[in-house]
Order: structure tokens, then C-alpha cells, then sequence
């Protein structure tokens, strides 16, 4: 019964890896550019989020409103400001001023909030504490169903607005051709401009999650984007449904190594996604979907 | 047949100025070693970081301005170099020779992890270094018998008085970084030096024309991780103590590409041009703290953007000089850089093959 | 007033000018057609002039107004679009899709619709959800026209649209772009196949190495006159060239 309370905690934790990593999957899928900060906006996400909270008490729920606009603008500046510039200048410096960025990101928030450690789980009502025991050794928290039920909502949505909006259907043709997209009236660079700003936002509404769930502090960047990357690597890139699944294979894989010995849970993780890069570089979906 | 001789234009690898500035290179390594024998203890142990951070930003340059391969994980192979000390020295070996069989070690796991690593290009090849380099954080963070999360000391040193132990770390540095440089120097002029530049130019086209793209990334990968682990190594020998945390730390690539990228990307001299800045840099502010590593970031970020040929390229660009031979130099040329590929005449080549 | 005039145009490739000082104007409802050898710049006037390649001096005039600083896709809206070498449809998208997208950024306010588009390429009806990179040249070419005209342009540019195509392909492809011209479109095209270009223009401009080297009413310039100025003056016609 262990071992099922583990698998179904790994499951939740996979959904909350699938929602971090959808927008690294957005971004890559959309300008092919690998975001080395996505994790560090996930954390400022997390930290605005609780900056506001700290100040009017409000519920961390309501307070995802105006957090995530304002990531959607951080992110629509980022693209504008830094990405464009980059993608025009080479295929690696995209690579070199994103991993700026997050080191900025980091120091920035360790500057501004110090390095302790921060959570908006007391604030963040009944949903944190409520859980149903089915057994004396598995309990369904309603935390973990939100934040998985957040996560399959916000990637069926992302996966509808590609396939079904014009906006959605603009960055799937200025993704597959940017440049006959122009030809075809659209204006890629706004295009572009909404894609990160949407995949920014994403990982904000992760890094609160994250809060809510645990705790986040400055430094915690850098892992998130690992643990992104991998659900994305091992779902298979730039599929959105496969990120699900490569999140879902990875929060297990942690859950189940933590149950030998808790500090094995990350290094777990590592060993799939390496076992999965040495079998196949497609990852386990490797079907391409509408973000490619 | 030589195409060039009809147009008046000839080929070389020395100029006055690189042979001059060669021989001086090697003349003040040779000056160096003498340094411990009148310099205080303090500056000794400062020129040794001074040495760690050229062998790190050259290293990293050496993977990414040569082999276009951008790691955000090195810091493995330092923490490699480290905790391998350690693990010889703590079964019997001599500190000295430890660290020899840590940076050995360091470029056997390169080995491996070059053939699961290579598979990947651009960004997914980035992050999978760190995913490694955050896996051996893990591995190491749980051994008892290296210190687990706490750290360690290298405690075998103490067998050295304090003052010889920082002269043979001087010593052992200043080699280890002479070896490294005059190691890259000699594999960038080689036949492999050409296919790597080719490679960086255009995979596609280099291996079209039959370079061996992968052969070419393997050898810079295992190098580097050499590089790395002996960067490691004499960093635990200057610091007596190290934990996971921090020798594994992403800092040694903010770091790196920090040096390489104000340096000059792709250059030879560049790079050491950018360990002297940022050693001046980390003398003067690192009590800053946060704001200091901002700073490094901010400039990072200007750099690429603004000046992605770094410090060095530019003045290259600018003046046609440069230094270390590493590359061909055609005389004869209206424009006068250096030649071997300068972004210039990439572009040139790009536009005219879009033409067709 | 014309509705395009392209004025003392320059457009480089780095060093290389592949299009000199070229100068024409296109009136309402006329069909040009250009024609010349491979690299003679035809395709980059092409892209120039729909905005895909900024030009290094000259201007681009479409309805009296100077567009030449707009980008392509603004260019669209203002009804100018070009169906380009290749077809570059969007692969992974149905054929409905790449139809759509063109229709929901283009112009505002004409007659094509999905529906109408289909009408005048039937071959596209039943490869309606089909995905693009499924279908064959000729499916292709009539799905790019299609998603061209889905964003209403009032001058179509079309570059090559017989390039790669079987015979009949391109039989069917003139047969609907007869429906066009037939219902008063304005067009530039650019042709390969001299006899087919005096057929359907009713202007030619020949090009030579980026130069404008002949221009003049279809039915007036003999075969011969292009033909010369199409491999340079006065020069005697290889064996295997396109007559």
C-alpha cells in the first residue's frame, strides 16, 4: 500500500512538474529557443505572488490574477527585449543571455528577499489541510487533486488554443514557418511576443503552486528548470501531451526513489531521464503535436 | 593547385607580432614559476585562483567557441577533480599525485557521459549537462565517506608545511594551465583544429563535406572535462575545504561564461583576457555580494548582445591583430582580420548560398 | 493611378545585387508576367516587392501610398500577397487549417471564404483535413494559391507556381488562376514557360542578371525578341533551353 500512496503521490507531483515544464515546451516548440531561466521565472512568479499576499492578506487564488498578468508582460518583454535580439544574433547567444537572465533572476530575488525560505500554504485556505484517508497508509490530499486537475486543465488548454483559435493557430504556422507566416499577414514578432508571455505565466502559475504545496526561496530556480526540462525530455519535445506524460513518468520515478531513501527522490529522476536520452533522444512520445 | 597565388594573396600562420608575443607567452611562464620564491604567501595563493579561472573560462571556450557545444555543467568535472582528490588521497595516494588520478578520473567519466550527452545539440545538450552535474551533487551529497552535504577537508596536505603546500599548488596550477593552453593551442592547429572551426562555422555543411562532426565534439568534451577536473582539483588544494554545494555550484558557468564571453568568444587570447577581468572584478567587489553576481549577469547579457565577439575579438577585428597563431591568416586581403573566418565573410557566405 | 509602382529598386544579397534599379508599374485588373533565367532576380523582386526582403534603396508604391519601410505581413492586410516559390505551405497544418490562418490575418472585407476558395480549386474539396505535407505538387500549389486569396489581396504575386509540377498539374492550375483572371484579379506572376507567359500576361518584363532588359505588350514582343533578351542581346538560342 506504500508503494500506492507513493505512485499516486509521484502522479500529483507529475502534474505539477507537466504544468512547470509546458511553457518551456511553448517556447522551444514555438521560436526553438531553450529558455535556461524559465525555472528562475517560475520562482519570481512564486515570490511577486507572495509579495502581494504579504502585503493585503488576500487569498494566494485571488492573487494569481494580477501576479499573472504581470508575468504575461515579463514575459512578453522578455521576448521584445532580450530573445529577439538573441535569436538574431546565433544559435548559441539565445542560450548565453537566457542563463544571464536566470542569474540575474536568482541574485535579484536574494537581494530583494534574502535567501530564507518563503510558502503560501498557511495562506492559502481549507485546500492545503483538507485530505481523505483511504487507508492507513494512503491519503488523497485535495491540494494534490487541484494542482493536477490546474495542470491537465492548463495543458488541454494550451493544446484547445493552438488547435482552435486564430491566435493558436498563427503561432502553430509562425512555428512551423515564420517567415511565410509574414506572408500570410502575420505578425510574427507578436506572435512570438504572446507565446512567451503566455509560457512565462504558465511557470509562474507553477512556481505558485510550488509555494503553496512546499516552499520556494531565491535559489530554487535552477532545479525547477531541471525538473522542466526532464518531464519535457522524457515526454518527448514539443508535445504538449507528451510533457503530461514525461511529468506524470518523472514524479513517480521521484516518488518511488524517495520510498528507498528520501534524498534518492531527485537523483532518480536524473537516472530516467538519462536512461531515457541513452535509449532514444525522441523521448517516449515522440509523436510531433500542434506546438512543433 | 593554389587558387589564391593568381590573386596576389598568400597564406600564413605567423606574424611578427604572434611569434614575438608566443615566445614572450612562454617566457613569463617561465617567470612565474619563479614567483613563489619572492612573492608573499597571499599574492601565491591569488595567482593560483587567477590560474583555476583561466583554466575554466578556457575550457568552456574551448566546448563552446570551438565545438559550439554550450555546457551549463561543467562544474561536474570541477567537483570531479575535487571530490576525486579526496577519495585517492583518503585510500592512500599522495595528495600531489591524488589530484593527478582526480583529473585523470575526471576525463574518464567524460568519456561516458560523451557518448549519452553528444546525442543532444543546442539547448537540450545545455541543461542535460546540468542534469548530470546535479545528479554527481546528489551522488556525492550522500556519501558518508566524502563528507556527505557538510564537506571535507583534504586533511592529507597537512603533511606539507602551509608555505610549501601553496608553492607546489602554485606550481602544480601554472603547469596544469601551461599543459591545457599549449594542448588546445596545438589541437586547434592541427587538421582537427580546421574540421572544429568548420564545425562551429556550420555542422551541416562540415559534415557534408566529410569532417567528423562527432569525432571533433568528442575530443573537446573529454579535453575540457580534463581541463575541468584539474580547474577542481587545484581549487580544493587552494581552499583546503570543500562542500557539494558549492563545488558543484551553476556559479562556475555564470562565471565561465561571464570570462569567455567578455573575453571573446571563439578566441584564443579571449578567454584569459576574461580571467584576468574577472579576477580583478571578484578583488574588488565580491563583498557585494548578490549584486556583484547581478553585475556579472547584466554584463553577460550586454556582451552577447552587443559585442558577441567579446573584447578581444573586437580588437582583433579591428586592428587584424592577433597573438596565438591559432588559425590561417590570408595576406593580401582589402579587409585586414585575421582571416581564418571572421563573421564578415561567414555572412558573406551564408547570404550568397541563399542566393541559390 | 497604378496600383503598384516599384521605383528605381536595388535589392542585394550581401555583396551580391541580385535586383538593379528596377522600375514598373502594375495597373488595376492587368496581369504582368516576368520571365527570365534562373538567377535572374525575378524571385527577390518578388519577395521585395510583398515585403519578405527589404530592399537596398528604391521604392515600393501600392496604392499610392510608399510601403516600402512596411513589414510583410502589414503588407498582407493592405491586400498584397504572394504565393511564394515552393509553396511553403504549413506542413503540419490541414489544408482547411493553412486556409484559415491566411483568412483570419489577411485583408478585411472581400468575397473569399473558405467555401469560395474550395469552389475554385475543387481538387482541394476532399483534401479538406488532410494535413498539407500530405498532398501532392499540384495539390500543393492550388491549396497556396488558395490560402493567397484567402487574404482577399487586391494584387496577387505568384512566383513559379508551375516550378516542380507534372503537366496536367499545371494545366489544373491555370485552369483555376483562368477563374481569377476572368473575374478581373490584378497579378504578377512569374513564369518559366515563355509560350505560357505570353498566353495568360498581358505585359512582359524580361530580367537579366537583377536589369529589366525588356518590357512590352504580350502580343506585340515576338518570340524571338524575348528569347534573345532572355539569354542576353543577340545571342543564338542553346539546344535544350525553353524555347
Amino acid at each position: 500500500m506504500t508503494y500506492v500512496n507513493a505512485v499516486f503521490q509521484g502522479i500529483i507531483l507529475g502534474g505539477f512538474y507537466a504544468l512547470l515544464a509546458c511553457g518551456l515546451s511553448l517556447i522551444f516548440g514555438v521560436m526553438r529557443i531553450i529558455n535556461l531561466a524559465h525555472g528562475s521565472l517560475a520562482v519570481l512568479g512564486a515570490f511577486i505572488t507572495w509579495w502581494i499576499v504579504d502585503k493585503t492578506s488576500l487569498s494566494p487564488f485571488l492573487v494569481l490574477i494580477p501576479s499573472l498578468i504581470v508575468m504575461f508582460g515579463v514575459g512578453w518583454a522578455l521576448q521584445r527585449g532580450l530573445l529577439e535580439r538573441s535569436l538574431r544574433a546565433g544559435i548559441l547567444i539565445p542560450l548565453l543571455t537566457t542563463f544571464g537572465l536566470a542569474i540575474v533572476i536568482d541574485n535579484v530575488l536574494l537581494g530583494v528577499f534574502s535567501p530564507d525560505v518563503r510558502s503560501l500554504g498557511g495562506q492559502a485556505g481549507a485546500v492545503t489541510t483538507t485530505s481523505w484517508k483511504v487507508s492507513q497508509q494512503f491519503s488523497i490530499s485535495a491540494l494534490g487533486i487541484l494542482i493536477l486537475a490546474v495542470a491537465v486543465a492548463v495543458l488541454g488548454g494550451l493544446s484547445l488554443f493552438l488547435r482552435r483559435t486564430t491566435l493558436g493557430r498563427a503561432m502553430r504556422a509562425t512555428a512551423q514557418d515564420s517567415d511565410t507566416a509574414e506572408l500570410v499577414g502575420i505578425d510574427s514578432r507578436g506572435v512570438y511576443a504572446r507565446a512567451a508571455g503566455i509560457a512565462v505565466a504558465t511557470a509562474a502559475l507553477a512556481g505558485v503552486f510550488l509555494a503553496i504545496r512546499a516552499v520556494v526561496e531565491p535559489s530554487a530556480g535552477p532545479t525547477q528548470l531541471i525538473f522542466a526540462f526532464e518531464a519535457v525530455v522524457i515526454g518527448g519535445f514539443g508535445s504538449l501531451w507528451g510533457t503530461l506524460v514525461g511529468g506524470l513518468i518523472l514524479g513517480v520515478a521521484q516518488t518511488l526513489g524517495a520510498q528507498i531513501n528520501p534524498q534518492y527522490a531527485n537523483l532518480a529522476g536524473h537516472l530516467v531521464f538519462l536512461a531515457v536520452i541513452a535509449v532514444r533522444s525522441g523521448g517516449i512520445l515522440a509523436a510531433r503535436e500542434g506546438t512543433a | 593547385m593554389n587558387p589564391l597565388r593568381t590573386t596576389g594573396l598568400s597564406v600564413q600562420r605567423w606574424t611578427k607580432v604572434s611569434r614575438a608575443f608566443t615566445g614572450g607567452a612562454g617566457l613569463l611562464v617561465v617567470v612565474l614559476a619563479f614567483f613563489p620564491m619572492f612573492m608573499s604567501a597571499n599574492v601565491v595563493q591569488k595567482l593560483t585562483a587567477l590560474f583555476i579561472l583561466i583554466m575554466i573560462a578556457s575550457m568552456w571556450n574551448a566546448l563552446a567557441g570551438y565545438g559550439g557545444l554550450v555546457s551549463v555543467g561543467q562544474q561536474a568535472y570541477i567537483g570531479i577533480g575535487a571530490y576525486g582528490t579526496v577519495w585517492f588521497a583518503h585510500h592512500g595516494v599522495p595528495p600531489y599525485p591524488a589530484m593527478f588520478l582526480a583529473i585523470i578520473l575526471a576525463g574518464a567519466i567524460s568519456v561516458v557521459f560523451s557518448f549519452l550527452l553528444l546525442r543532444l545539440t543546442g539547448g537540450q545538450f545545455s541543461i542535460a549537462t546540468w542534469v548530470v552535474a546535479a545528479a554527481f551533487t546528489v551522488i556525492v551529497s550522500l556519501d558518508k565517506g566524502l563528507g556527505a552535504g557538510t564537506g571535507i577537508s583534504l586533511i592529507e596536505l597537512n603533511q606539507y608545511g602551509p608555505e610549501h603546500r601553496q608553492d607546489y599548488t602554485y606550481w602544480f596550477a601554472l603547469g596544469a594551465t601551461a599543459v591545457l593552453l599549449i594542448v588546445l593551442f596545438v589541437l586547434l592547429r592541427s587538421r582537427m583544429g580546421s574540421s572544429l572551426q568548420a564545425i562551429r562555422d556550420d555542422e551541416q555543411a562540415a559534415a557534408s563535406v566529410g569532417v567528423r562532426v562527432m569525432a571533433g565534439k568528442r575530443v573537446l568534451y573529454i579535453f575540457a572535462a580534463v581541463g575541468f577536473g584539474a580547474a577542481g582539483a587545484m581549487t580544493l588544494a587552494n581552499t583546503l575545504f570543500i562542500q557539494p554545494n558549492s563545488i558543484f555550484s551553476v556559479q562556475w558557468t555564470a562565471f565561465a561564461i561571464f570570462m569567455v564571453l567578455v573575453g571573446g568568444l571563439g578566441t584564443f587570447e579571449g578567454p584569459v583576457l576574461g580571467a584576468i577581468l574577472l579576477f580583478l572584478i571578484q578583488d574588488w567587489f565580491a563583498d557585494l555580494g548578490v549584486w556583484y553576481l547581478i553585475g556579472l549577469g547584466v554584463v553577460a547579457i550586454l556582451f552577447a548582445l552587443l559585442l558577441p565577439r567579446g573584447l578581444w575579438g573586437t580588437i582583433e577585428e579591428r586592428f587584424g591583430l592577433q597573438l596565438m597563431p591559432v588559425g590561417y591568416r590570408v595576406r593580401g586581403l582589402g579587409r585586414s582580420p585575421g582571416a581564418d573566418s571572421g563573421p564578415l565573410e561567414e555572412a558573406d557566405a551564408t547570404e550568397a548560398a541563399a542566393q541559390t | 493611378m497604378s496600383l503598384l509602382s516599384v521605383e528605381n529598386l536595388d535589392v542585394r544579397h550581401g555583396l551580391l545585387k541580385a535586383v538593379r534599379d528596377v522600375s514598373f508599374e502594375v495597373g488595376e485588373g492587368e496581369i504582368l508576367a516576368l520571365v527570365g533565367a534562373n538567377g535572374a532576380g525575378k524571385t527577390t523582386l518578388m519577395r521585395a516587392i510583398a515585403g519578405a526582403h527589404r530592399p537596398a534603396s528604391g521604392r515600393v508604391v501600392f496604392e499610392g501610398a510608399d510601403v516600402t519601410a512596411m513589414p510583410a505581413h502589414r503588407r498582407v492586410r493592405a491586400g498584397l500577397a504572394l504565393v511564394p516559390e515552393g509553396r511553403r505551405l504549413f506542413p503540419d497544418m490541414t489544408v482547411e487549417e493553412n486556409l484559415i490562418v491566411a483568412g483570419a490575418n489577411g485583408r478585411r472585407g472581400g468575397a473569399w471564404k473558405v467555401d469560395t476558395v474550395l469552389e475554385a480549386f475543387p481538387i482541394l474539396k476532399p483534401l479538406r483535413f488532410k494535413r498539407a505535407a500530405t498532398l501532392s505538387g499540384g495539390e500543393q500549389q492550388a491549396c497556396a494559391i488558395g490560402r493567397a486569396l484567402m487574404t482577399n489581396p487586391r494584387l496577387l504575386l505568384l512566383d513559379e507556381v508551375s516550378l516542380g509540377l507534372s503537366p496536367i498539374a499545371v494545366e489544373g492550375v491555370y485552369r483555376s488562376l483562368h477563374t481569377l483572371i476572368d473575374g478581373g484579379a490584378t497579378i504578377v506572376l512569374v513564369e518559366q514557360d515563355l509560350a505560357r507567359a505570353r498566353k495568360v500576361a498581358q505585359r512582359i518584363i524580361c530580367m537579366l542578371e537583377g536589369r529589366m532588359v525588356l518590357e512590352g505588350p504580350a502580343d506585340r514582343l515576338t518570340s524571338r525578341e524575348i528569347t534573345e533578351a532572355y539569354f542576353g542581346l543577340g545571342r543564338v538560342q542553346p539546344k535544350g533551353a525553353p524555347a
